[in-house]
């Protein structure tokens, strides 16, 4: 691609990006001010009882709550756009910091999971495809339409019972033994308790992909190009890799990148069966908990995130199929 | 080289979770085609003439069913054999651009096609590759081309010379007109008459009557499934020398003829279950047999044909 409709591309994704984390923020901002969260509680918390009226009004008063939404509203998206998050109130440390320090622990899980589930998934799904309604085919169907119908925080439930507690091979929760901190552990303890919640994970992602390459592959396999290469005389292990993969990749590649969003959705889940300190637990307690600036920035964070993973899609799309490469180009 | 007898295909399906049903696409057909001829095998569009191609290939779907010889060099075409000689001695020309892998570049898909055709190196292939297409005039970097940026006359081109490029000695061309201009259709069909002069058979298939008796030795008129008359191309001169009536009217119905109304497809697929003639409903000359008995192939005027009134 010509570098300058490179910049183009790049020049709309970012405007389509403002866009959308200013709707992301509005939509939010709205939902928490009709909430029943009063933010003054929530930052108290159990002191509540020992504060006086005066006092709570002199928070509000700094606060701004006796201003108007939409003053309100711009106050706190002028404050995002300097960097601003805020405060969170259960960790009482700045919101970007702790949405800094969860998203590494989720990320090494989310990444072990959703490459392990790609992999595995577009391996199967060729398998299923190449030969529509063998006896591998009805296997590896079946599986995916259960996984596909399965709660992720059941089959977490299910793994621990087996392998934690009967088995005894994998650690009951956390990312690292209790009683030590994320600094004092090594690298092999890390593995060893990320094993289970990547494992959940990548069960559950397995199906969609597995059944989406399935489809593609059928789709190839009767294809008139396969046709061809019949009447050439290929055999059908060739006319699956020479022709029917390169079909079924392409569509793989671009769903297994718009997939982020689900694996974050799955991540919360897992982490909270797993009592893995990543930032899919940090959104439920800071959710229960009442925790709106941190909500708020873990909101915006992870529509950031989505969107860099479908644009990733996009331009990986552009360039490995040359239809579309050359189009651009010519 | 071919010869095709009294051939039929039908596929089942589920019509129901219980009930299987059968639908029968190509009821009976003859063909004969000798090496360094051409045959054109004419017939209505959906009148099943691809799947001839595809059944003498071996390459129907798992749901087809097959009956009656096919002989290939004299010896009987089994289902092992065409599976060892397909692509080497039998190859296609297919239809359309869609035949070839999106994906892949042009050079590289006819290079394969050299290779299963029973190259074993692969610079041999890929020279064998070169000479196919410089032989179509088609020029080296045309080989880097994706199946997307071709014309429909350089495609037709690269469908000929992928099938080309192996030694094969019968060449089933399946509507190689299809969708190109006049000019362009003319270069295909001259390329099939290059390759039958050389001494190859080319299975010609089309709807295209007219414009290929202008490179056909002679011509097999198809009609629901039916084989109805195997003319010379000689014979399309006038009324008198046709056999059959449908091919009459055929021939009657071309725009430098007579350009009378063409005699339409059967209105209700006749399933080759009534028996009788497939074209007795359009037929002028009628007669009371031919709404029961199917008439049987018979010799006439160094041709065949199938009827009760020739």
């Amino acid at each position: 691609m010509p570098q300058s409709l490179f910049l183009k591309f790049l020049l709309q994704k970012s405007i389509k990006l403002l866009v959308l984390l200013g709707a992301v923020a509005l939509l939010s901002f709205f939902l928490v001010s009709r909430s029943p969260i009063d933010p003054i509680d929530a930052y108290v918390g159990a002191a509540i009882l020992k504060i006086s009226p005066e006092q709570r009004e002199v928070i509000a008063d700094r606060w701004g709550l006796d201003k108007p939404p939409a003053e309100r509203f711009f106050c706190w998206a002028g404050r995002l756009v300097r960097g601003d998050f805020g405060i969170s109130t259960i960790y009482n440390e700045p919101v970007l910091s702790v949405i800094g320090k969860r998203f590494i622990t989720s990320f090494w899980l989310m990444l072990l999971a959703w490459s392990f589930s790609g992999v595995l998934g577009f391996l199967l799904g060729i398998a299923a495809g190449a030969q529509e309604e063998s006896l591998l085919d009805r296997v590896i169907r079946l599986y995916a339409f259960t996984m596909a119908s399965t709660p992720t925080f059941w089959v977490g439930m299910v793994l621990l019972t087996i392998f934690s507690i009967e088995l005894d091979w994998t650690p009951i929760c956390c990312a690292w033994p209790p009683g030590m901190s994320a600094e004092e552990t090594c690298f092999w303890q890390r593995l060893h308790h990320l094993l289970l919640p990547a494992l959940t994970l990548s069960l559950i992602g397995v199906a969609q992909i597995t059944l989406h390459t399935r489809g593609k592959m059928i789709e190839a396999m009767n294809s008139e190009y396969v046709i061809f290469a019949r009447a050439q005389g290929d055999s059908t292990l060739g006319i699956v890799f020479r022709h029917a993969v390169r079909n079924a990749a392409l569509p793989a590649i671009t769903l297994q990148f718009a997939s982020l969003g689900e694996l974050f959705g799955g991540a919360v889940l897992a982490e909270q069966v797993f009592s893995y300190p990543g930032l899919g637990k940090t959104t439920v307690e800071a959710g229960i908990r009442g925790d709106v600036p941190l909500l708020l920035g873990i909101v915006i964070f992870s529509a950031i995130f989505v969107f860099f993973g479908n644009t990733l899609a996009d331009i990986i799309y552009k360039y490995i199929d040359p239809r579309m490469r050359r189009m651009a180009g010519t | 080289m071919l010869k095709v007898e009294n051939f039929s295909v039908s596929f089942s399906y589920n019509s129901s979770q219980l009930s299987k049903k059968q639908v029968s696409a190509i009821t009976s057909l003859d063909i004969e085609v000798k090496a360094g001829e051409i045959m054109a095998v004419v017939g209505q569009s959906g009148a099943g003439k691809s799947l001839l191609a595809h059944a003498i290939l071996g390459i129907l779907p798992r749901n087809a069913h097959t009956a009656g010889k096919i002989y290939f060099k004299g010896r009987s075409l089994t289902a092992q054999r065409i599976k060892k000689i397909r692509g080497k001695e039998i190859a296609l020309i297919p239809q359309s651009i869609n035949y070839l892998n999106p994906l892949l570049k042009v050079g590289t898909q006819v290079a394969r096609a050299a290779r299963l055709s029973g190259l074993k190196n692969r610079d041999e292939a890929k020279q064998a590759a070169h000479s196919a297409l410089a032989r179509y005039l088609l020029d080296d970097s045309v080989a880097k081309y994706y199946p997307f940026q071709l014309s429909g006359g350089m495609a037709r081109r690269i469908l000929t010379a992928t099938a080309t490029v192996g030694m094969a000695d019968l060449l089933l061309a399946d509507e190689p007109t299809n969708g190109l201009d006049a000019l362009a259709a003319e270069e295909a069909l001259g390329h099939l008459r290059e390759l039958a002069d050389t001494g190859k058979a080319v299975l010609l298939i089309t709807h295209d009557i007219e414009s290929v008796l202008k490179i056909t030795d002679r011509v097999s008129v198809f009609y629901d499934g039916i084989t109805l008359e195997v003319a010379n191309t000689s014979d399309f001169t006038g009324k008198l020398c046709l056999r059959h009536p449908y091919t009459t009217a055929l021939w009657a119905a071309l725009p430098t003829n007579s350009f009378t109304s063409p005699p339409s497809q059967a209105t209700t697929p006749s399933n080759g279950k009534t028996g009788g003639c497939p074209y007795h409903l359009h037929c002028a000359k009628h007669g009371p047999d031919c709404a029961d008995e199917l008439p049987r192939m018979q010799e006439l005027r160094d041709g065949l044909v199938r009827c009760h009134n020739a």
